[in-house]
């Protein structure tokens, strides 16, 4: 199933591609937090004043906190709006980059009409096969078969999804997990493990292997939440390292024999999967959506009924929004960090399990995060962080990546232009203030601000 | 300067903010501007100050038109303005502080520090501040900064001088002290206005008094004038200011405290060695300037401090060293003095904030889920009984009035099964009318059998609800002293004066 849809998956690990994810990752916005949070706290110890009343249990939340927070909970009209800017960007984007508008520009003053033409056809092509290769193909003669584009959207959104709802759980508890990448590889590393190189009956051999990678990712982003509620030690931080650490043990595994090696390889990369362990597809052999799919459905449910109706998540939610109250309410902030990474640490392990039981079976190599655990901050940061604005911006990512390389076999279009529109799209969100101002959008901070109880005052008498 | 403000109207959407405002401050006159909390006081000074633009009206100085479009033309034109919240930065000098802004330079562009200095000086000299240019701001005394504040202003060669709620952070001899200078200001021919909600202030230093209600001037009134007149001028119905409570019927001892001390972070000990008890049926009022350890010895009876020594004896079961849950399960109700940061969260709903520590299990949780139909119902239970003023229980407690959240957070703790209910500053930053119906809450658990102890800053405060009076002075007891103790004498106390042989119960 290593078909060329797949290249990050299924591609042997090139000595730049993991380097530069890891550089990627720096360059997220949790990595200037370090920083900020020194420069907040040190504004705030010269404040003085008798604030820092409940500080030595609960860290107070700093302003990057505050920040990070207005971001992830913001509104969905932003996260609409948001998507609609970047792919108008990323328009004009595929206009430029396009030969025959280059081309046709040279003579603009001539017969503007060409370029215009041209500007048309680019764009409108390139959407239209980003339509065609993600949802519905009307070249193909059956619908069985016009309706691929669409499946592979949902196999691509799968771990998109999982991992998302897993960083959009921490996030309601006032977490940054961005150690995706660490927690997904530990988890297809032991799902893996059970899946190629234990003998069980169909049907429990795949549950053992789930259980497994979901417990692995669990325990891995457990650290971090572990460490943070003992010690204070931040979670990027923590995340970010136990990245490299992950993507090098599991690297030095898959090349030590005897361990995640093939037998007779020589090449860094699993065996196949057993049979027994492998996710059974949801629609036939010609179709790769697997069972993944209904397990991501079924944990949008789990961690919706957790945030909204669940006393567990209910403690969640308080210590996200305001940790000093939930202490002061008797709620052990530390334990709720901690669970709170368990499970968010099993759903980006989810993310990993359908990627090796479901997507690439043949085996796998240290690429095998294939970038999701960074792109599922992305996914939640759209989905506001909650449960099903996370499956819809899930869905959208998946889109994208079906969509992504239909644009460049069928136009031409460069697949990064497809990776700048969706950078466009995190660009716009983390911005509200930017989306706003160009929809002439009213502020909502400002009009709250200043008359926060007149306003009751005079609703009320 | 004679300062006038006429028909100022500030609209935010729909809301009416400023309803076409009049207001004249003669040359030498301190003006009070009285009003409950958002009813609009500050949004007319922020239109004064330049911060906001009115949407009709004018400001006039001597009788001249302004249009202000920032802070910095208001200024230029001789207004000046002392924020509740101190705008320095902590750690320059007086001078540094004084000069920001407006910072001249020598040949070089270096800072001409001397004459700021001089500046200073000059000023703190005429008024007898005593203030050190050299000083760095972040070691001076809290009513200190205030005057760093006030010279800024007039180094600017301010006429007008608006004072924000200036005494929230004063102790009572700052704010007597506060009340002098604004006297001397007076006589230079300074015109002021003195925003505050405090009616005991009011009297005492007003010449003319303007009442601001729902956005509009509901009417004036001379110093005379009563407290209860004033405060039904502001709430817009009668008030009543003193407490009506019966003789306490004392039970016995509930909580027992011996020799607690709390350590802070840095090893200071910010409770020493305090011992007290109350009883049934009884409100122990602890007093003291705030930082004097009150915080903290709430804190630690909540066991929210990590550093405690001593014994906390809640009937007969130690509680020294208990986790929050089991303190809050033993019926200890605790009302902080922070609601925003440590009583709510905003972003909850009423109905959830009426939750908020009672996640664990009945009534509200069963098997894991949330009881929402139990909760709904006891939510408009609460709302009704204690008259929060809201659109409905799944209004965001963030939404709602200083005094409507402080009606969440005592709603909450009442409800619970009490055997103590620790209160601090239960009517910090709440209006005249929120005041009246949660005194009236506090005196009624009193009564219900329930040991009290509430925490206020605010004397008055103290002298309504307490049946006997505890005052803290660094981190230790001054005295303990019965509820009809002269207010001198508590001031005296506050200070760290102890109080006279035979004063003390």
């Amino acid at each position: 199933m290593s078909d060329p849809q797949h290249p990050d998956a299924a591609g042997t690990p090139g000595p730049g591609r993991p380097e530069l994810d890891v550089d990627v990752a720096i360059e997220e916005p949790g990595a200037v937090s370090p920083e900020k949070e020194t420069a907040a706290e040190d504004a705030r110890a010269t404040a003085g004043g008798p604030g820092g009343t409940a500080g030595a249990d609960v860290p107070p939340p700093s302003r990057w906190h505050t920040t990070l927070h207005q971001i992830a909970t913001g509104n969905a009209i932003i996260s609409v709006l948001a998507v609609l800017l970047a792919l108008i960007v990323g328009a004009i984007m595929i206009a430029f980059t396009d030969e025959r508008v280059q081309e046709a520009s040279g003579y603009f003053f001539a017969r503007p009409g060409d370029t215009f033409l041209a500007i048309w056809e680019s764009v409108s092509g390139a959407y239209a096969a980003l339509f065609q290769g993600s949802i519905y193909n009307f070249r193909r003669d059956t619908f069985l078969a016009g309706i691929r584009p669409l499946t592979e959207t949902l196999t691509f959104a799968t771990p998109l999804i999982a991992g998302g709802l897993g960083v959009a759980l921490a996030f309601r508890v006032g977490m940054f997990n961005i150690g995706g990448r660490g927690q997904m590889l530990i988890a297809a590393s032991v799902a893996g493990w059970i899946g190629f190189g234990f003998d069980l009956p169909w049907g429990l051999h795949m549950l053992v292997a789930l259980v497994g990678g979901l417990v692995g990712g669990a325990l891995w982003a457990g650290i971090a939440g572990l460490l943070k509620a003992r010690t204070g030690a931040h979670e990027v931080i923590v995340t970010i390292m136990l990245n490299y650490i992950a993507f090098y043990l599991v690297s030095w595994l898959l090349r030590t024999p005897g361990l995640l090696q093939a037998p007779g390889s020589s090449n860094p990369k699993t065996p196949a999967m057993k049979d027994t362990a492998i996710f059974p597809s949801l629609l036939g052999p010609q179709f790769n959506l697997h069972l993944g799919f209904v397990l991501v459905i079924i944990a949008t449910v789990v961690v919706w009924w957790i945030l909204s109706r669940s006393s567990l998540g209910f403690r969640f939610r308080a210590v996200g929004e305001n940790p000093n109250a939930a202490r002061v309410a008797g709620i052990n902030v530390r334990n709720m960090y901690v669970y709170a990474m368990l499970i968010s640490g099993a759903l980006l392990g989810l993310a990993g399990v359908s990627q090796v039981l479901g997507t690439v079976t043949t085996g796998f190599t240290a690429g095998i995060d294939a970038g999701i655990g960074f792109d599922a901050i992305t996914v939640a940061l759209l989905g506001r962080s909650t449960p099903w604005g996370t499956f819809v911006a899930g869905l959208l990512f998946g889109a994208f990546k079906a969509g992504g390389f239909s644009m460049q076999a069928a136009e031409g279009v460069p697949i990064e232009i497809v990776l700048v529109v969706q950078s466009l799209i995190v660009l716009f969100i983390a911005a509200p203030p930017l989306v706003r101002t160009i929809f002439r959008l009213p502020d909502p901070a400002s009009r709250r601000r200043p008359v926060p109880n007149v306003s009751q005052e005079v609703k009320v008498k | 300067m004679k300062l006038e403000l006429r028909g100022i109207t500030k609209r935010f959407g729909s809301l009416v903010a400023n309803d076409h405002i009049d207001l004249t401050v003669e040359a030498g006159e301190i003006h009070c501007l009285l009003g409950e909390n958002g009813a609009g006081k500050s949004t007319l000074m922020n239109v004064l100050y330049g911060l906001y633009q009115a949407d009709d009206g004018q400001v006039l100085l001597d009788d001249q038109v302004q249009q202000f479009a920032g802070p910095g033309d208001a200024m230029a034109a001789g207004i000046g303005m002392v924020h509740q919240h101190f705008m320095l930065i902590p750690v320059f000098t007086v001078a540094e502080n004084v000069m920001l802004g407006h910072e001249s330079t020598r040949a070089g562009g270096l800072l001409d520090l001397p004459t700021a200095r001089a500046k200073v000086r000059e000023i703190s000299e005429r008024f007898g501040f005593h203030v050190d240019p050299d000083a760095l701001v972040d070691d001076l005394p809290v009513g200190v900064q205030q005057r760093v504040e006030i010279i800024k202003a007039l180094s600017r060669d301010a006429r007008v001088l608006v004072f924000d709620e200036p005494t929230a952070v004063l102790t009572p001899q700052e704010t007597d002290e506060l009340m002098g200078i604004m006297r001397q200001l007076k006589e230079t021919g300074t015109s002021i206005v003195f925003i505050t909600h405090k009616l005991r202030e009011v009297r005492e230093v007003a010449d003319r008094i303007t009442v601001i209600r729902l956005g509009k001037v509901v009417g004036e009134a001379a110093p005379t004038a009563t407290n209860a007149e004033l405060a039904s001028l502001m709430v817009g119905r009668a008030v009543e200011l003193t407490v009506q409570k019966e003789e306490p019927s004392l039970g016995d001892p509930a909580l027992i405290v011996e020799g607690l001390t709390v350590i802070d972070p840095i090893g200071q000990l910010v409770v020493n060695d305090v011992s007290f008890t109350v009883r049934r049926g009884e409100i122990l009022a602890v007093a003291g300037v705030q930082g004097n350890g009150q915080t903290e010895l709430t804190e630690a009876l909540l066991g929210l401090q990590p550093r405690v020594e001593g014994s906390i004896n809640l009937d007969g079961t130690e509680l020294t060293s208990a986790s929050v849950r089991r303190i809050l399960d033993a019926g200890v109700g605790f009302v902080p003095e922070d609601r925003t940061e440590d009583g709510l969260v905003g972003e909850f709903t009423i109905a959830e904030n009426l939750m908020l520590d009672r996640s664990g299990g009945a009534p509200f949780v069963r098997a894991g889920n949330i009881q929402r139909g139990a909760l709904a119902d006891f939510a408009r239970e609460k709302v009704k009984e204690f008259d929060v003023r809201t659109q409905g229980i799944d209004s965001k407690v963030r939404q709602l009035s200083g005094g409507n959240q402080q009606k969440v957070v005592l709603a909450r703790e009442l409800s619970r099964d009490l055997r103590l209910l620790v209160a601090a500053q239960p009517t910090r930053g709440v209006d005249v009318g929120s005041i009246e119906f949660i005194h009236k809450r506090i005196v009624e658990t009193r009564d219900a059998g329930v040991p009290v102890l509430v925490v206020s800053t605010e004397l008055d405060e103290v002298v309504a609800l307490a049946d006997r009076i505890m005052v803290m002075y660094r981190g230790r007891i001054v005295g303990i002293v019965p509820g009809d103790t002269p207010r001198d004498v508590l001031g005296l106390m506050m200070a760290g004066e102890h109080p006279a042989e035979g004063a003390a119960a």
